[in-house]
């Protein structure tokens, strides 16, 4: 098997994983479900580095890899920050207040 | 040979470990119990996967890398802090844009380090290549659009012309062409720039004729396209976690797309393709039916002697920012025995989800949160049901008459409540023109004026109740 045939069953498998998972989610949660995949899906980051820091990289794959690096970081931080900051406001019924 | 062993056995199972981390995170958002749990292992996750790169051996300039982490995190954190949860849906447009230039911008990089290498890039790669270029491209001047659009700084309204349908897949098509052009022959690198511009430029003409109100399903629709490119990035670079991730990422928006969608009765072409929100322009407003009002200290006398009252908002309400208000009356209610829900449409909002976070901002207890499905069987034992700020939600005609343009589009039955109440500023159809039922029913009382404005006034008028 090569190895472009074991990653589309990687693919396949994980594609099908995320629709088992993703039924799973209360439509009340959609809204973070949403900023948090946003925040996974900047895993590209790892191709940016990869790009970036390479021996000898060319001044256009410099400055391609940078901005990805930057771009990709961003929506790490706000993903991830948004995504908590929206769940800690989910909250039962409050304690009686006097 | 250390740095090898590294590289070979170490560093893989970071990433596998990190893939298991993005799926646990998944899983654990599935219900507000475990949510918060869910996204720290999401931090770990990532945590692994970058510091998992940063150690392989090829990567040996920093210098740029912790430049570009430090200037993200500077910009990313104000914007998670300072963002109104009103603004959240174009936040997530704006962030779609950045992953997938980032994506398209890695693709780019990659296409030419190649043929700098001398150019023996593969057929497999070069499909993997375009198609993550291509979604990149397309999705981020796609995002920016709608971004535009959510934040109104470009106009709402569906922008439609003649054989605009024609000219869209004419410019897709050609996009595609090139790209295979590409795949077949990827040394000629005069293609890539022009391959570049129409992905680009397609992203563009795909929004343009797309309305305001179909925002959650483009916004779900580009999540998907975001994370398919991340998961081609993971085929060109041969990286099984980019692959899940991006995996999950994909399906997680596309699920959402099919919801939206499901929840407006309309098919992905006719969202996508239907310019919605212009055609109903001529409905019929039948403009002398008679209807019933009245004042907020009768609506708060009603709401007063209710046992069951379900609360149906719309974005109207968050337009207005009526969540803090609705919430002391809820409370106001709730003290005095009354049962109080809100029923939420899965399109209300301005993308899956919103009015939830919205109304959990206000500090309204999510199990008093309901989904339309589930709180419809209820409704006949309902005595008031108070709308606000929503519209075409609640309207009848989705069920009665099939010519409507939103016939099949499931509702909240608020019409079978023993009471309806509609807070509106006046008679007017709402923004896609469409008449409604059921301000005219007989058990309808409709309560004009501002939607936080009015319900003020009711929180007043219910104190002075209770006071009395």
């Amino acid at each position: 098997m090569g190895p472009y045939e074991f990653d589309l069953w990687v693919f396949m498998l994980a594609a099908y994983l995320g629709f088992q998972l993703i039924r799973g989610v209360s439509p009340l949660l959609h809204t973070p479900l949403m900023s948090l995949t946003n925040a996974i899906s900047a895993i590209a980051v790892v191709g940016a580095i990869l790009i970036t820091g390479e021996k000898d990289a060319s001044t256009l794959s410099l400055i391609l890899g940078f901005s990805a690096v930057l771009l990709a970081t961003l929506n790490v931080v706000s993903g991830y920050l948004i995504t908590d900051r929206m769940l800690k406001m989910f909250k039962r019924r409050e304690p009686e207040k006097k | 040979m250390n740095n090898a062993v590294l590289n070979d056995t170490i560093l893989p199972l970071l990433y596998m470990l990190a893939a298991m981390g993005f799926i646990l995170a998944i899983k654990w958002l599935g219900s507000p119990a475990t949510a918060r749990r869910g996204v720290i292992v999401g931090e770990i996750g990532m945590l692994l996967a970058v510091v998992g790169t940063l150690l392989r051996f090829e990567v040996v300039n920093y210098q740029w890398i912790f430049v570009a982490f430090f200037l993200g995190t500077a910009i990313g954190i104000p914007i998670a802090y300072i963002m109104p949860m009103t603004a959240v849906p174009q936040r997530t447009a704006f962030s779609h844009a950045c992953g997938a230039l980032a994506s398209a911008l890695i693709g780019t990089a990659e296409y030419y380090k190649a043929m700098n290498q001398g150019p023996h890039a593969t057929t497999v790669e070069m499909t993997a290549l375009i198609v993550e270029t291509l979604l990149g491209f397309l999705t981020f001047t796609a995002s920016l659009m709608a971004f535009g659009k959510l934040q109104e700084v470009l106009p709402q309204r569906p922008i439609t012309y003649k054989g605009q349908n024609f000219v869209n897949l004419g410019i897709f098509a050609a996009a595609a062409g090139i790209g295979l052009a590409l795949i077949v022959s990827p040394e000629q690198t005069f293609l890539f720039p022009i391959f570049t511009a129409l992905a680009l430029t397609f992203g563009v003409l795909l929004i343009i004729p797309i309305g305001g109100a179909d925002m959650p399903t483009v916004i779900a629709l580009l999540n998907s396209y975001a994370g398919l490119s991340a998961s081609a990035m993971g085929f060109v670079l041969n990286n099984k976690m980019l692959i899940v991730a991006g995996a999950l990422d994909g399906s997680s928006g596309f699920i959402l797309a099919i919801i939206m969608c499901r929840a407006m009765n309309r098919s992905f072409s006719n969202v996508l393709f239907g310019a919605f929100g212009q055609l109903q322009t001529s409905a019929a407003q039948a403009g002398d039916r008679p209807y019933r009002s009245a004042a907020a200290e009768e609506a708060a006398q009603i709401l007063e002697s209710a046992r069951n009252v379900v609360i149906i908002p719309g974005y109207g309400m968050a337009v207005a920012q009526a969540q803090h208000k609705l919430r002391e009356m809820f409370d106001i209610l709730t003290k005095r025995g009354v049962n109080v829900e809100f029923a939420i449409h899965p399109v209300a909002g301005r993308m899956p989800g919103h009015m939830n976070v919205l109304l959990a901002e206000a500090d309204v207890p999510y199990d008093k949160l309901r989904e339309m499905d589930d709180i419809n069987p209820e409704m006949p034992n309902c005595d008031v049901a108070l709308i606000i700020g929503a519209n075409d939600v609640v309207n009848p005609m989705a069920e009665t008459d099939p010519k409507s343009p939103i016939a099949g589009m499931p509702i909240i039955q608020a019409y079978k409540a023993r009471t309806v109440m509609v807070i509106k500023r006046s008679m007017n159809p709402g923004f896609a023109g469409i008449d409604n039922d059921l301000y005219y029913m007989p058990n309808t009382i409709m309560l004009f004026g501002d939607a936080k404005a009015f319900v003020s006034s009711l929180v007043k008028e219910l104190g002075a109740l209770a006071r009395a």
